[in-house]
């Protein structure tokens, strides 16, 4: 089997999830390519190489220096015939799914979406895909002219570089009009920790609610210190103590850290539908009856506002 | 202006643990369905655009002759039409292919509006295959709506960890998060009014297209393993930090 991964790419720097799949891919055959779009992509490319690429197709055009899914799609369908491969991969990001439904509907080839891990069976990729919120997992396959799959950020280790070197296969731009005009950028504050790609989360929930600002101050500043990204529930983020992006569960993020500390959340099924894959579950509750301690490894019956600070102390004297 | 919502009939998330594996291999559930989370956000933002820009919004679902209720939310949530493309087979390309025909056979229709996922599927692709059918632009992750006109739209988009501000030619296809605002209850009266609108049901030939078969096959439905669910209580953090540590997650 011949594997294309899709390197996503975002001010010249990959995406590190991007580096997932193609882990994935070469955990199942030494017939991976890569593909890099963007801008001043070349370091990206070449790491591409190093981390295990055998060819690696390269779009280096300023018209691409932001995801633009219609330029996006044409040039991943030109190299996907250019390639030959039977199989098309990317991490399962938002402009990942966006360029696979793109490309899969255009070739009405399949989608294998949000893996959690892939297998192959000669030459049919097996995806595990989650259904039903995680409630349901079932073993997908596709039957179109071309296998395409994304893979759940964090389901799989990261290729690591090896300082081997790819042909570099340079790839004119697709000549398609794009039709989305970008007006202004806000990126993430540096050094914040995305939720789908941190080891450690801490969460905060309702619990917080007779002083949140405090709440979620001592929640961050364990955070800090754990090198964690801070999460929360539905009812944190729609009480206003935190904004939506940090909140986990059914109409939030899906995250998978090795550990999860919830602090002051009941455990919902719509929360636990956003985070019961993490490898480590810990809850920080006052009541010894709260869902979340049926899902959890480690646990303190207590007030939050003791016990994450103690936390807090106790790990920056281990660690 | 002329709104078009697409909404999916499934699962009341509170019961969605409830489902057996049988029953997701068979489509044939024995839970309480209701309009998809998601999709109840893109009924509030297509209505809310509506309101402060004009114009009508309709709702429109591929499903089952039960599929009906959730047209039926969306008619009191503020819809003024709906209707129903009676199909249970369709996979995400099918279901696309299909509302591409309903579309270009209203033909008036400038903004679709959808919620980013299922919360049964799963897979977040029939927005962008929709649009593709009709060679529409497609904007997701869509937190806000700044400007709509005649022939474009401006909105605010989230994209992994940014916030983007983008300008599209309409007709357009967006799909909408949870921050674009939250759904209204209706009111007594709408729910009233929604359960005397006759709904048009079409089907694939009513619209003069061949639904693709599925190209995905999914097999040996399950339950994932359950959580080994021992938890071990502690008095005190440090005791706590400690256990962590020896775990190997810190
Ligand atoms: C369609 C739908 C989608 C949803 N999507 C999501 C979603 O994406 N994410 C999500 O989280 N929820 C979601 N929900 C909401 C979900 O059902 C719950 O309402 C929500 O998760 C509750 O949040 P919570 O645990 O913070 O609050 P609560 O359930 O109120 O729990 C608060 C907990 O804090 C504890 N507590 C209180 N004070 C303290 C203290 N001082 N110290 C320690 N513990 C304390 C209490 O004992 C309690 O267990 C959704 C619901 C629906 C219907």
């Amino acid at each position: 089997m011949q594997i294309l991964v899709f390197i996503e790419t975002d001010g010249g720097a990959a995406v590190a999830s991007s580096w997932e799949a193609l882990g994935k891919a070469l955990s199942l055959t030494d017939q991976v390519s890569a593909l890099v779009i963007g801008e001043n992509v070349g370091d990206v490319a070449a790491e591409a190489g190093s981390r295990g690429a055998k060819t690696v197709y390269v779009i280096d055009d300023a018209s691409r220096a932001l995801f633009d899914l219609d330029l996006y799609a044409a040039d991943a369908s030109n190299v996907l015939s250019q390639s030959e491969a039977d199989a098309f991969l990317a991490s399962h990001t938002g402009n990942g799914r966006d360029l696979m439904a793109a490309v899969g509907f255009d070739l009405q080839a399949g989608v294998l979406a949000d893996c959690l891990d892939l297998s192959a069976d000669g030459d049919k990729l097996v995806g595990l895909r989650p259904i039903y919120s995680g409630n349901i997992l079932v073993d997908a396959t596709t039957s179109g002219p071309v296998q395409l799959a994304t893979l759940r950020p964090r389901a799989a280790a990261p290729a690591e570089p090896t300082g081997a070197s790819a042909d570099i296969v340079s790839v004119t731009p697709a000549a398609v009009a794009g039709r989305v005009e970008v007006q202004k950028v806000e990126r993430a504050e540096a050094g914040e920790i995305s939720l789908t790609d941190a080891n450690v989360i801490v969460s905060g929930g309702r619990g917080v609610s007779k002083d949140p600002e405090l709440g979620f101050k001592l929640i961050g500043e364990l955070a800090d210190t754990l090198g964690a990204a801070v999460g929360a529930s539905r009812a944190a983020v729609d009480a206003g103590f935190i904004e939506y992006k940090h909140q986990v569960g059914q109409t939030g993020k899906v995250v998978r850290p090795d550990l999860y500390i919830a602090c002051g959340i009941s455990g919902a099924v719509q929360h636990l539908a956003g985070m019961n894959a993490s490898k480590v579950i810990v809850a920080i509750n006052k009541d010894s009856e709260a869902p979340i301690f049926s899902v959890a490894n480690y646990g303190i019956v207590g007030d939050l506002f003791d016990v994450v600070p103690a936390m807090n102390e106790a790990a920056k004297g281990k660690l | 202006m002329k709104y078009l919502v697409c909404v999916k009939q499934a699962p009341d998330t509170a019961e969605l643990p409830k489902v057996k594996a049988e029953e997701a291999a068979s489509g044939e559930l024995s839970i309480q369905l209701v309009v998809n989370p998601w999709d109840e956000h893109a009924l509030e933002s297509a209505i809310q655009s509506s309101e402060d820009y004009g114009g009508s919004v309709g709702v429109i679902t591929v499903g089952g002759e039960k599929a009906i209720d959730a047209l039926r939310s969306g008619l009191a949530m503020g819809c003024a039409e709906a209707t129903l493309i009676e199909d249970t087979e369709a996979d995400a390309w099918g279901v696309a292919t299909l509302l591409a025909a309903a579309i270009e056979q209203m033909g008036d229709v400038d903004l679709v509006f959808t919620g980013q996922l299922t919360v049964d599927g799963n897979s977040g692709m029939v927005p962008i295959a929709l649009a593709r059918k009709l060679g529409w632009p497609v904007l997701t992750g869509v937190a806000k709506i700044i400007e709509v006109t005649d022939d474009s739209i401006v909105v605010e988009r989230v994209v992994g960890e940014a916030r983007l501000t983008v300008k599209t030619q309409a007709p357009a296809v967006l799909s909408v998060i949870k921050e674009i605002g939250e759904p209204r209850y209706p009111t007594f009266i709408k729910i009233r009014k929604a359960a005397r609108v006759k709904i048009p049901t079409l089907t694939a030939s009513d619209l003069g297209v061949d639904a693709p078969a599925p190209v995905v096959q999914m097999d040996n439905y399950r339950k994932p393993p359950a959580r080994d669910a021992h938890v071990q209580l502690f008095d005190n953090a440090s005791d706590l930090v400690d256990a962590l540590l020896a775990e190997k997650v810190l």
